[in-house]
């Protein structure tokens, strides 16, 4: 078993994002959809501080910390308009939120 | 025994402050510290909801705009914190139209919430953030700033197209604007990592030279692209924008559908400027060429059967993002300023008609229900002979019929791309652009050429009505106007393409 280089970080980076990227384009459940965009900014993070580590240098992970923090904001403001919804329709799913496709 | 760990701490070396070493940070400062203290004046006063939030808060972009005049000309352009701001007449220019979108967008506003019930003060101090966010997006090469710029020009606007929260479409185009935004944010995240990745750095304008052949970098930088095209709303990440456009409140789109783009074009500008290497290897205005056909034909053509104008209005704001394409694809060809000039033009036009005609639509609607089909508006053209008008400069100018600024922006930036030698891309533009004078006549004949159905009422604000006059004149003003009295169309056209010779 060899060490385990930037390769396998960014590989693994690569895959989690994958999966976040299916999710969001395939689930039908907002909380779901909102989970696997976290799991696609967490995947940026992971490359980001492989990169950095790789380069020695600490630009890659200052970008990590203002991506944790805006993924907070996102989740926030995602949270609160899905809690909008869920009190006038009472569904997180989006199949149902139609009316404006015509 | 601190002493030694301050001691290694050394290297770090805070900038020099003084003597207004942040004043080209001003408009940025005006708008986001303002936007703060908006917000501290909503809760201070929160009980009461009458304070005039239109015209408190229309300050901020005023001073800003103040900042910009003072600026200008002979400015060559100052950098601040590094690569982190880059003040140049680029920037300016495209802070402008920024501020000049919020400003009317604000003054907008306070009639339309009104009419709709949901008058707060929060609203005004959120537009103000998204047009801090702009201002940042548009003046920088660093990575890091360009991410914190695109989330904080979108992150607001997510909840202002949901701020009619009773109302169903509202929430609905929040929801799939924000969870389309945030996925389109972690592919620009992903452009940017790969790019630090291949070259240790995350200034853009050094990263995208230094390595150009890198495969990583390459992939790095389409994923960005893809981030850039999404908030311009260009095919094929347009899917978004009918239903958000048409379930955001009315002055909001009519912020959007102008600051965004404002924004985001001038951001892709500058990034194609200091991605020149990059584009040479890979296929990139071979791409944009793509893009730029599909935008106009995908636009155009949906927009053909619309008849909510909101929608109507969406899909042509797709089909103009299609235009502006044209002009990218012959400055990210040729490294030429004078095509990205023209799309600065087009973008002035394109802030001036769109405000103008969200403005006539939010004037035609009654307290608690908008008026937003074609059909309804059936007779208004005489009923409001001044509105009519105006509506009249406004679709003609989207149609890119003379003598209003449309045409003249279209004009521009095809004669760019012809003496580039696209010559088949510019006899599509014109075919696009002829297909669509159908749709935009078609609200023309709605307001003249049918009785009027029903009864019409309408509370006049003068607010609104100023707005919208003032579009409708300065869009016959930059279409036509020689420079005598007043700068007229040359001195603009001087203005852009100064604007655009020191880009960096």
């Amino acid at each position: 078993m060899g060490e385990i280089t930037t390769g396998h970080y960014v590989a693994l980076s690569v895959v989690l994002f994958f999966i976040g990227s299916v999710g969001v384009l395939g689930r039908k459940n907002a909380i779901t959809v909102l989970m696997s965009v976290e799991l696609m900014l967490n995947a940026v993070n992971l490359a980001l501080l492989a990169f950095s580590r790789q380069w020695g240098n600490h630009a890659g992970q200052m970008l990590a910390f203002f991506v944790i923090a805006v993924a907070a904001v996102e989740a926030a403001v995602g949270l609160a308009i899905l809690v909008a919804i869920f009190r006038l329709r009472e569904t997180t799913n989006l199949d149902d939120m139609s009316t404006l496709n015509e | 025994m601190n002493s030694g760990s301050m001691a290694s701490g050394a290297a770090l070396v805070f900038p020099d402050l003084s003597g207004g070493a942040l004043n080209p940070l001003l408009p940025f400062l005006i708008l986001s510290v303002g936007a703060l203290v908006l917000l501290l004046l909503d809760s201070l006063f929160a009980k009461r909801n009458n304070l005039p939030w239109a015209m408190i808060s229309s300050v901020l972009p005023l001073l800003a705009l103040a900042t910009y005049a003072t600026r200008w000309p002979g400015q060559s352009g100052t950098t601040v914190f590094g690569p982190m701001y880059i003040e140049d007449p680029f920037a300016s220019f495209v802070g402008i139209l920024v501020c000049i979108a919020t400003l009317f967008g604000m003054l907008l506003s306070e009639t339309y919430l009104k009419k709709m019930g949901r008058y707060r003060g929060d609203y005004f101090a959120l537009l103000a953030f998204s047009a801090s966010g702009m201002v940042l997006f548009a003046s920088t090469t660093e990575f890091l700033t360009l991410f914190l710029g695109l989330e904080l020009l979108s992150i607001p606007v997510y909840i202002l197209t949901g701020f009619l929260r009773r109302d169903q479409k509202s929430l609905e185009a929040a929801m799939k604007y924000f969870l389309l935004g945030a996925f389109s944010s972690a592919l620009f995240l992903f452009g940017g990592a790969f790019i630090y990745g291949a070259t240790g750095t995350t200034d853009l304008a050094v990263a995208l030279r230094s390595a150009p052949q890198s495969p990583m970098l390459q992939i790095g930088f389409v994923l960005l692209l893809s981030g850039f095209l999404f908030k311009a709303a260009t095919v094929p990440f347009h899917m978004w924008t009918p239903d958000v456009y048409e379930g955001a409140p009315t002055a909001v789109t009519a912020f959007m559908a102008t600051s965004i783009k404002a924004a985001s074009f001038g951001a892709l500008g500058r990034l194609l400027y200091n991605a020149a290497p990059v584009t040479q290897i890979l296929p990139i205005p071979d791409m944009l060429w793509w893009i730029a056909v599909l935008t106009m034909t995908v636009g155009n053509f949906a927009a053909l059967t619309q008849s909510n104008i909101k929608r109507m209005l969406a899909y042509s704001s797709i089909a103009h993002a299609g235009y502006m394409t044209v002009g990218l694809v012959s400055f990210a060809s040729s490294g030429d300023t004078e095509a990205l000039a023209g799309v600065l033009y087009y973008l002035l036009a394109y802030t001036l008609m769109n405000i103008g005609a969200f403005g006539v639509v939010i004037l035609w609607s009654e307290k608690g229900t908008e008026r937003l089909e074609i059909g309804e508006y059936a007779g208004l053209g005489w009923k409001t002979p001044a509105l009519g008008l105006a509506m009249t400069i406004f679709m003609i100018s989207l149609a890119g019929i003379p003598p209003a600024a449309g045409f003249f922006g279209k004009y521009y930036i095809f004669r760019n791309a012809v003496e580039h030698g696209y010559v088949s891309l510019v006899v599509l533009g014109v075919l696009n652009s002829a297909l669509s004078v159908y749709y935009y006549l078609r609200v023309l004949v709605a307001l003249y050429m049918r009785p009027a159905t029903r009864e019409f009422t309408m509370d006049r604000s003068v607010v609104v009505g100023s707005v919208v006059a003032f579009c409708g004149l300065a869009l016959l003003w930059i279409g036509i106007a020689p420079d005598t009295v007043l700068p007229g169309v040359p001195a603009l056209v001087g203005w852009v393409r100064e604007s655009v010779l020191t880009l960096r």
